[in-house]
This record gives structure tokens, sequence and C-alpha cells, in this order.
């Protein structure tokens, strides 16, 4: 029996070198190949006039085109990869890997809404019945392709140095073209707001248990993936799928399966509302803030039947709780979100941000003192609302097993706690929005278009991106967001849960009539300071606004200070093996 | 589409008010209680009375039915509650039944439907404007409603009290 050696087990070192030297000339070769049909067929096409715009029969000529270059630059890049893999072997591995897919993926879902966004203002702007007015399959359009080409190159941003060379690809127009649709917009916005939505639970479980780690000393996941368990959540999602799906036979099947979609249902539609910048909403509803509370709300309902369906004692202990719980922390939670919108006089999300622009001492938790004290009330409660520690008596684990929990397994279990990741996001962003100044930057406006100016970036891409950072993207508001998101998990591994009727003295005789006077005093102050200006009072909330202010930097200063004296004494506080993991070690 | 979305939530109002009716067991019922209210507050969207939707969802939706499960969770003997009327609750039932379908058809079938050139429909309201219109125009009734909830708060709290 003769021995059949393959290409790619050969055991000769020659003999592999032979065969990488042929492989890497074989997929650099192609490569080149094809970029030159690639570059072929855009020189035939050349130039992008209006008679061959309008001509759909370039679009398959096109498609190849795009296609042949994307595929030769994949094949060089395996060819340079093959090539170069020892040196540069390290760094791909999977870890690192991760890192450039997730920043891919972010580039990807900005340009996705910077497109959406300039066709929006497109179609907004044009007149109806443009240059092209066949109708697709009924539906009458206004932009044809050429507008698009045009639009783009009088309003795309120029590259740096030179400002009258714009970035303006072609074909591009011909993937703007449906965006003009608004159901066609819909879809993609929704597919992008499924994407962040699925991204949040994954990426905020693994976050949790390594902050877990940390406070316990622990390191948390770190062989799943490689770099830091990274992969941790998805590990954990694919064990759930294939774990056995356990229905009690006592219980109301119906509705246990029912339980799971009210619970992470609701929080997902919360994000129709939301706003991650000015522009980035799904549909800015002037009832935006209500409709959120709505959703949050409902949620409780698919706990309550969870525990009930379940027929179990210690899921209904649970679901109990939970309604108690919840029902007594809507109040509070709602009476001290009234706060803010009496401040802007306003319930659109929007509109509550852009009452807080001009620097982060406009923000409304500087705005007076029952601000301040609203925004504590609020986070207290927005923990109660998302059953987190030390408020997570429907699952306290030590006293009910579970609590609602118990009979649940698989996927369904999973599906839980995916509702509870995304409504945490959902309640920290809201606070960010309604008293941290949403998406605004800590800076004033001005200064940002200021800088941008004397760079002379005001109509380059450098521009663009400034911007995009500090004055009209979403990246503060995630920030900002996910830092309270973190608040949550620290409070959670730092406070012991608290007993039941600990938990409803604090609201109903501790957090309800607390809410009531400082809704009651900031009522009398803003009638003060903004309707009949008294002066003395004017003085005094002048005053009271800075001392707000510096407690706000001290206390964030304090919190830098604090995270730095662990890292540099983290050898002593996590142990040297952890400390020898932490990055930058 | 709107006509597309109107009929998909008819349906999911209409299948779940069935659905009320005909469930025994009283959990289920209010599960189908919220299918109906959640498609009447889609089709409050459609028609652009956001306040209206938003205020539906938080007082039936995320109130009301929390409370009726909870009241039902935390009153009932065994553990499935079903539903058994007497025959003459059954009669009295059928007879209110009757007289509000006779009341609905009446209504639809002699009520205009058009929506009048310059009325409410025309521009639709801001939320600043219901408030502004409570507050001023309406103020008297708005009162009224606000004294009520409290008697039947205060009559809740003195039911709910501990015996001395």
């Amino acid at each position: 029996m003769s021995q059949i050696t393959l290409p790619w087990v050969a055991r000769s070192p020659e003999k592999l070198a032979s065969y990488r030297r042929s492989a890497i000339v074989r997929l650099i070769g192609l490569g080149l190949l094809h970029v030159a049909l690639a570059f072929a067929g855009f020189l035939w096409l050349e130039p992008f006039n209006e008679a061959k715009l309008a001509d759909w029969k370039i679009v398959p000529v096109l498609v190849l085109c795009v296609g042949a270059g994307l595929a030769g630059l994949t094949l060089i890049a395996g060819g340079l990869a093959v090539a170069t893999y020892e040196r540069i072997g390290r760094i791909l591995k999977w870890g690192y890997n991760a890192f450039a897919v997730f920043l891919g993926g972010v580039l990807a879902v900005c340009l996705i809404v910077w497109l959406h966004a300039f066709v929006f203002e497109l179609v907004k702007t044009s007149p109806s019945g443009g240059t092209n007015t066949i109708p697709v399959l009924g539906i009458p359009y206004s932009l044809s392709v050429h507008d698009l080409y045009k639009a783009m190159e009088s309003t795309s941003p120029g590259i740096p140095f030179d400002k009258n060379v714009r970035l303006t690809i072609p074909p591009l127009a011909y993937l703007l073209w449906p965006l003009q649709f608004g159901l066609v917009r819909d879809l993609v916005a929704m597919g992008g707001i499924i994407g962040f939505v699925s991204i949040i639970p994954a990426f905020g479980i693994w976050w949790e248990r390594k902050v877990a780690g940390r406070i316990q000393s622990r390191m948390g996941p770190m062989r799943t993936g490689g770099w830091h368990g990274w992969a941790q959540s998805a590990a954990d999602g694919i064990k759930l799928v294939f774990k056995e799906d356990f229905i009690p036979s006592g219980g109301d099947t119906l509705l246990f399966k029912l339980a799971v979609y009210i619970v992470f249902i609701p929080p997902l539609l919360a994000f129709i509302a939301l706003p991650f910048a000015g522009a980035w909403v799904f549909r800015d509803l002037d009832v935006a803030l209500l409709f959120i509370l709505a959703m949050l709300g409902i949620e409780v309902l698919g706990v309550i039947l969870a525990g009930w369906a379940s027929n179990n004692k210690w899921s209904v202990y649970g679901a109990m709780r939970e309604a108690c719980q919840m029902v007594s922390y809507e109040i509070p939670m709602g009476m001290s979100l009234l706060i803010p919108v009496m401040m802007a006089g306003s319930l659109q999300l929007t509109a509550i941000t852009d009452a807080q622009g001009g620097g982060f001492w406009n923000w409304f938790v500087f705005a007076n003192p029952w601000c301040f004290i609203a925004f504590f009330i609020y986070y207290a409660a927005s923990l109660a609302s998302c059953k987190r520690a030390p408020f997570d008596l429907p699952e306290s684990e030590s006293e009910l097993v579970a609590g609602f929990l118990t009979e649940y397994s698989g996927m369904r279990w999973s599906l839980f706690f995916f509702g509870e990741y995304v409504a945490m996001f959902v309640v920290s962003g809201l606070a960010v929005i309604l008293f941290l100044g949403g998406w605004k930057s800590p800076i004033p406006e001005e200064w940002v278009e200021n800088a941008v100016v004397q760079m002379g970036a005001a109509e380059n891409m450098i521009g663009t991106i400034i911007r995009g950072l500090f004055k009209e993207g979403p990246i503060l508001f995630i920030l900002k967001a996910a830092f309270l998101y973190y608040v949550q998990m620290w409070i959670r591994w730092t406070l012991p849960r608290i007993r039941i009727d600990q938990v409803l003295y604090a609201c109903v005789q501790v957090l309800l009539p607390l809410t009531m006077i400082v809704l009651l005093a900031n009522t009398l102050w803003i009638l003060g300071v903004e309707h009949l200006k008294l002066g003395w009072l004017v003085t005094v909330d002048t005053g009271i606004r800075w001392v707000l202010v510096a407690i706000g930097v001290l206390t964030a200063m304090g919190m830098i200070g604090i995270a730095m004296y662990g890292y540099k004494n983290n050898r002593r506080l996590v142990g040297s093996q952890a400390a020898n993991q932490l990055p930058g070690s | 589409m709107d006509a597309v979305a109107f009929y998909i939530f008819a349906a999911v109002v209409l299948a779940s008010a069935v659905g009320v009716v005909v469930s025994k067991n009283i959990v289920r019922t209010a599960v189908c209680l919220l299918g109906t209210l959640g498609g009447v507050a889609c089709l409050y969207f459609l028609l652009d009375a956001n306040l209206l939707a938003a205020i539906q969802l938080i007082v039936y939706a995320g109130g009301t039915l929390i409370l009726i499960v909870f009241g039902v969770m935390l009153t009932s003997q065994s553990p499935w509650v079903g539903f058994k009327p007497t025959r003459g609750q059954a009669v009295v039932a059928t007879i209110v039944a009757l007289l509000l379908a006779v009341g609905i058809i009446t209504l639809t079938t002699t009520a205009d439907w058009r929506p009048s050139a310059e009325g409410p429909l025309a521009a639709s309201p801001k939320v600043a404007d219901v408030g502004n219109s409570l507050l001023t125009t309406y103020l008297a009734p708005f009162e009224v409603a606000s004294v009520l909830l409290l008697v039947v708060m205060i009559g809740a709290a003195y039911l709910a009290r501990t015996e001395k």
C-alpha cells in the first residue's frame, strides 16, 4: 500500500518551501491579472457621463469590474500573507483579527448611515418628479443615478490638502439609488439596529465577566478565542443553542413559550425612538420618552408570565417580587424623568439633547440641585427596572434557585439575558440623553468648529471626521452610555442584594417622597429663575450650578485617579499572574 | 403600504379580541388583551396619533394589564384560575353584550366618517398643544378626573390598611 503524499502535508522543508513559493507566485499573479481586468473595465466605462449613467446596461459591467477588483486585491493579500506568514503569523491570530473585524464592522455601519443621511437630504430637497420619472414596479422615484452622481460630486468631502479633489466614487451612485425609497432605507436601518442590538449582549456579557473577575481579583474568561477570551459569549451562545430545551409539563406551555418574547422584544423596539445622535435616529418621535418608558414597562409582563407559566413555587415568588418591584419603581423613575422634560419643555429626545448643547456645564445633571438629585433617583430606579443588583430579587439565586428563570433552559434562558442586557443599554442611553447631554461633546460645539476652520479642514475629509467624532456622530453617546453600563456592572459586583421589604421600603418611603419634593422644588425653581427672574435666586442658581460642575469634574478626576492608582498597583491588587495579562504590561 | 399595515394590525386586534372572549384561563385572557391593546396602539401610530399610542401602551399594556395579572396571582386559590360563570351571570352578560353590539353598530353605520377639511385631523397636534389645552381650556374636566383618581387611591389605601 503506497503512501499518498498530499502537497500540503509534505514533510520535507525543501518541498514545503517550493510549494509555498509557487503558491505565492500564483496568488499574486492571478491577483494582478484580476486587478488589470478591473482596471481595463473601468477605463472602458470612463467617462461617467450623463448618457452612460442613465444606461442600465453598464450595471453588469460595473458589477463585474468591482468584483474582479475585489477578488484581485484579496488574492494579492493572500499571496502576501503566505509570503510573510512566519513574520506576522502572531498578529494573524484570532484575537487580533477579531478587533479588525469589529473595527471594520463599525466603519461599515458608519458608512451606511452616512449614505442614508446623504440620500435622505437629497430626497428631501429634490423637486418631486425630477429628471427621470419612469416608475419602478409602480413606485415613482425622483432621483436618477445621474442626479446622485452629481450630488456626490458637489457635496462629498474633499481629500486633505486639496479640497477640489472630491471623494467621488461613480459606481456608488448605483448603490445609493435604491435608498431613495423610504421602505428600503427603513429595511437597511432596521438591519443596522438589529446588528447593533445583537452586539450589545454578546459584548456586554463578556465585559461583565471580565469586570466581575477584576473586582474579585480573578481574570475572568481567558481562553476562548485567544485574546482575553473575547469569544466567550459566542461559545456560550453555541452551547445554549444545543442544550436541551426543557418545558415543564405541569405548566402553561403556550405562555411559557410566549413569555420569552414579551421580555426580549420590547427593549429591541425601544431602539425605534432612541436617538444615537441628531441624525442617527430611526424615528424621531415627538413622544419618544413615553414610548421608551412604555416599552420598558411591558417587559415586566413577560417576567410575571414566565414565573406564572412555570408552575413552580420559586418561579412564582420571583415573578411576584418582580411585579411588586417594577410597579413601585416605575413611579419614581417616571417622575424623575419629568424633571429634564420640564427643563427642555419637550418629550422629544432629540429636542431634550439639543437643549443641553454648549459644554458639559450645560448638561441637565448640573443645571440645578434638583436635577442633580433626580439623576441619581433615576439611576437607582433604572437598576431596579433592569433587575440589576442590588435589586435582582426576582432571580436571587441564593434563595429562589433562579427565581422566574428556574424552569428555563437553553436558548429560551439566554433570550431572557439578551433582553436584560439590551434593556440595560436602553436605560443607560436614556440617562445619557436626559441628563448627560446625549451625543453632545463636553466642549462647546463652536470650539470644535473653530478648531476645524483653524486647521483649514473645513471642507475636506479630516473636517468631516472631526465633526463626526465631536459634533454630529454617535460615538460620544455610545461611550457615555457604555460608561453608565459599566457602572451598573460595578454596582452589581460591589453591593450585596437587599431584602424585598427593604426594596419596597426604599422605593415607597424614601425615593417616592424624595422624587415628589424634587419635582415640586424644580417646578418652583424654574418658575423663579426663568419666569419671575428673581435676582437673588438667579445668583444662587449660577453659584450652585458651578458648585455642581465642580463636583462633577472632581468626581470624574477622582475616578480616573483611582483607576490609575489601581493600574499602577495591579500587582498588589490582582496578583502578578493577572497583572501580567493586563493590556500594556 | 399603510393599507397593508392596517390590515395586519386589525387582524391582530380582532384575533386577540376573540382570544379574550373565548379563553377560559384568566391569565391567558390577560395576554390576549395585551395583543388587543398593542394592536390598537399600532393603529394609533399608523394614524400619526403618537401621544395616544404611547399613553395606550403605558397605561393599559404597562399598567392595567400587569395589575390584573398581579391581582390574579395574589388572590387565586388554585394554580389555574378558570371562569365558571353561573347561569344568571351568563344571562346578564349576554344582555349587556347585545346592547353594546347594537349601540356600536348603530354608531358606526350612522356616523359621518369623512374628515372635515379644517378639523383636528388637518394638522396632527403636537404634544405641547395637548398639554396646553388640558391645563387651559379643559382644566375643569382634567381636575375632576384627578380628584376622582385621588378618591379611588384613598379608598384603596383604606381597604388595604392593617386592622388595628
